[in-house]
C-alpha cells in the first residue's frame, strides 16, 4: 500500500518534471496550446472537487476566474506580482463564502440557476463600475511574465489542486465526502457538519479558479469584462468534468484534454460554426456519456470480466 | 435510574396538520420503550424531531437536562443520539466496513484510520456481520442491510438509540434474531426507544409502552397493561371492540 503510494507519488513528479521541461523543447504555440490547456485542467478538477461529491451542478466557475482576472488589471501596477495573487485568492474567498453562506441551502435546479446569474451579476457590476467611476471599460495589463512562466505557475497551480484533491480522499473528510454524494440524511445523523463541509470545499475549489484567472489574465494583455466573464468558460469547465466524471480524482482531466484539443482546432477550422458545433458536443455528450468516460470505461469493464 | 430524555409539550405542524401535538413524556437511562400507534400517528414525526431531522414547531426536548431541540442531526448526533431509519439507509456505494466507519470517524470518540477498522469489524461482529467489511454495502441483503444499519448506530455509542420499525419486514427467524440483538444492547444498558408494529417484539423487548393516536399520546404505562386499555384498543381495533 505505502509502497504503491509512494511509486505512484514518483510517477507523478517524473511526468510533473517532463511537463515543466516542456518549454525547452518545444516552440511558442506549443506553450501557448499548454497554458490553455493546463488552465482547463486546472479549472475542471477545481470544479470536480466541490461538484464532483456533493453534485451541485455550478455555472460560477466565470465568475470566480473573472474576478481574478480582473485584480490583476486593477492592480498589476500598484502591488508586486505575488501580492497580486494573494489579493486575488482573497477576494475570491470572500466572494465564495459570502455566496456559499447564502446558497448551499439551494437544491438542485435552483443552485444551477443561482450561481449562472451571479456570474452575470458580477460582470455587469465590474462594467457598471468601469463606466461610471473609471470611466473607462477595458484594461491594459503590462508585466513581466513570460508565457513559460505562466505556464510554470499553471502547472504549480495544477499539482497543488491535485494533491489536495488526492490528500483528502485519504482522511476522514475524504469518507464524509462520500458519505454526502450517497446520502445527506445518513450523513448528518453520523455527525457530519455537511452545511460547513460543502462550504469549505466551495471555497477551496473557487480559490483555485480565482488563481487560474489571476494567473492567466497577463497573456491577454487587454481585458474587459466581456472576455473574463465570458459564461463559455464556465460550460466548458463543466462539459469537460462530465466528460471525465467528475467524481474521480483524473476524471476531469482525462475530459479536459480532448475537449480542449477538439475545441482548439474547431476554432481554427470552422471559427464561423465554433459555437452550433459546441452546442452538438454538449448535447451527445450528456446523452451518450451522462456519467463520464472512466464510469462508462469501468462498467464495460465490468461486464466483459463477468462473460 | 436517571433521567435521560425529557420531551415537554412537543408539537410539530406542517402547514394546516398537527401531526404531534403537545406529546410529553421521558425515558430513563437503561429503559427500552416501544413508541405505538396506526400508521399516521406521528411516532416517526417525534423520532425525526429527538434525532434533529425534523425542527419541533413547538415544546422541548431534553437531553441529559440539556435542550437538544432546535439543534441540528450532526450536532445532536454527537450529544449521543443515533438512529436506524424506517426505510433501511444503506451508503451503498461505500463499502459495509466504511458505513460503520462513517458514524466512528465522525462520532463522539472520532477515530480514524486502523482503530477505526478494527473498531468497525468489532462492531460487524456484534450484528453478526463478522469479516463482511469489504463487501460492497449495495450488495447487502435486506435484513443484512438492518443489521449494517445497526451496527452504524452502535458504532456512535449512543447513550440513546432510535429505532424504527427496524424489525419491520424479517421473517420468524430473523425476528428472533433481531430481539435477541435488542436485548444484547439493553444488557449494554443503552436506552432504546422503538417505533414498532410486531407485537411480539414489544411484549418480548419493552417494559413500558406509549401509544400514540392522531398526534396525541393517549396510554402511557407498562407494556402489557397499556396493551390492555380501552382506549389503546378502540384506536387500533374501533370502537366495537373496545
Amino acid at each position: 500500500m505505502t509502497a504503491r503510494t509512494l511509486i505512484g507519488l514518483l510517477v507523478a513528479g517524473l511526468v510533473l518534471a517532463a511537463l515543466a521541461a516542456l518549454p525547452f523543447f518545444a516552440g511558442p504555440y506549443a506553450v501557448t496550446l499548454m497554458i490553455g490547456m493546463t488552465g482547463y485542467v486546472v479549472l475542471a478538477t477545481a470544479w470536480g472537487l466541490f461538484s464532483g461529491p456533493t453534485r451541485y451542478v455550478s455555472l460560477a466557475t466565470v465568475a470566480f476566474f473573472g474576478i481574478g482576472a480582473y485584480t490583476v488589471g486593477v492592480l498589476s501596477e500598484t502591488l508586486p506580482y505575488p501580492l497580486v495573487l494573494l489579493v486575488a485568492a482573497l477576494i475570491g474567498l470572500a466572494v465564495a463564502l459570502v455566496v456559499g453562506l447564502s446558497t448551499l441551502r439551494l437544491a438542485g435546479v435552483y443552485f444551477v440557476i443561482f450561481t449562472f446569474g451571479l456570474a452575470e451579476l458580477i460582470r455587469q457590476l465590474v462594467t457598471w463600475y468601469e463606466v461610471n467611476v473609471t470611466g473607462t471599460l477595458g484594461r491594459y495589463i503590462f508585466l513581466p511574465v513570460t508565457p513559460e512562466g505562466i505556464y510554470w505557475q499553471l502547472l504549480a497551480l495544477a499539482a497543488a489542486t491535485f494533491l489536495f484533491s488526492w490528500g483528502i480522499g485519504r482522511t476522514r473528510w475524504g469518507l464524509a465526502l462520500k458519505v454526502i454524494g450517497d446520502d445527506e440524511v445518513v450523513a448528518s445523523h453520523c455527525g457530519i457538519d455537511i452545511t460547513r463541509l460543502k462550504l469549505a470545499l466551495f471555497a477551496v475549489s473557487a480559490v483555485i479558479i480565482t488563481l487560474v484567472g489571476a494567473i492567466q489574465a497577463p497573456r491577454w494583455t487587454y481585458i474587459e469584462p466581456s472576455i473574463v466573464f465570458n459564461p463559455t468558460i464556465s460550460f466548458l469547465t463543466l462539459i469537460m468534468a462530465l466528460l471525465g466524471g467528475a467524481d474521480r480524482l483524473w476524471g476531469p482531466l482525462l475530459g479536459a484534454i480532448p475537449l480542449f484539443l477538439l475545441f482548439e482546432w474547431l476554432s481554427a477550422n470552422f471559427p464561423n460554426h465554433y459555437p452550433i458545433i459546441l452546442g452538438l458536443v454538449f448535447i451527445a455528450i450528456v446523452f451518450l456519456l451522462p456519467k463520464g468516460v472512466l464510469a462508462a470505461v469501468e462498467s464495460r469493464l465490468r461486464k466483459g470480466g463477468a462473460r | 435510574m436517571s433521567e435521560l430524555l425529557a420531551l415537554s409539550g412537543l408539537t410539530k405542524r406542517f402547514g394546516g396538520l398537527t401531526a404531534v401535538n403537545a406529546i410529553s413524556f421521558s425515558l430513563e437511562r437503561g429503559e427500552v420503550v416501544g413508541l405505538l400507534g396506526p400508521n399516521g400517528s406521528g411516532k416517526t414525526t417525534v423520532l425525526n424531531m429527538i434525532s434533529g431531522f425534523l425542527p419541533p414547531t413547538g415544546g422541548r426536548i431534553a437531553l441529559n437536562g440539556e435542550a437538544i431541540s432546535g439543534l441540528g442531526p450532526n450536532r445532536i448526533a454527537r450529544k449521543g443520539v443515533a438512529r436506524t431509519f424506517q426505510l433501511v439507509r444503506a451508503l451503498p456505494s461505500l463499502t459495509v466496513g466504511e458505513n460503520v466507519v462513517t458514524a466512528l470517524a465522525f462520532g463522539r470518540r472520532t477515530l480514524w484510520g486502523k482503530a477505526a477498522h478494527e473498531a468497525a469489524q468489532a462492531h460487524l461482529a456484534a450484528v453478526g456481520l463478522a469479516g463482511r467489511a469489504d463487501q460492497p454495502a449495495g450488495a447487502l441483503t435486506y435484513i443484512d442491510q438492518k443489521r449494517m444499519e445497526l451496527a452504524r448506530a452502535l458504532a456512535a455509542e449512543p447513550e440513546l438509540l432510535l429505532l424504527d420499525e427496524w424489525l419491520a419486514g424479517l421473517n420468524p427467524a430473523e425476528l428472533r434474531t433481531g430481539i435477541d440483538l435488542i436485548l444484547s444492547l439493553k444488557e449494554r444498558g443503552i436506552t432504546v426507544l422503538l417505533v414498532e408494529h410486531v407485537m411480539d417484539a414489544i411484549r418480548a423487548l419493552c417494559g413500558r409502552a406509549i401509544v400514540m393516536n392522531a398526534g396525541r399520546k393517549i396510554a402511557d404505562g407498562p407494556t402489557a397493561e397499556t396493551l390492555r386499555d380501552p382506549e389503546v384498543v378502540r384506536a387500533y381495533l374501533g370502537d366495537g371492540h373496545a
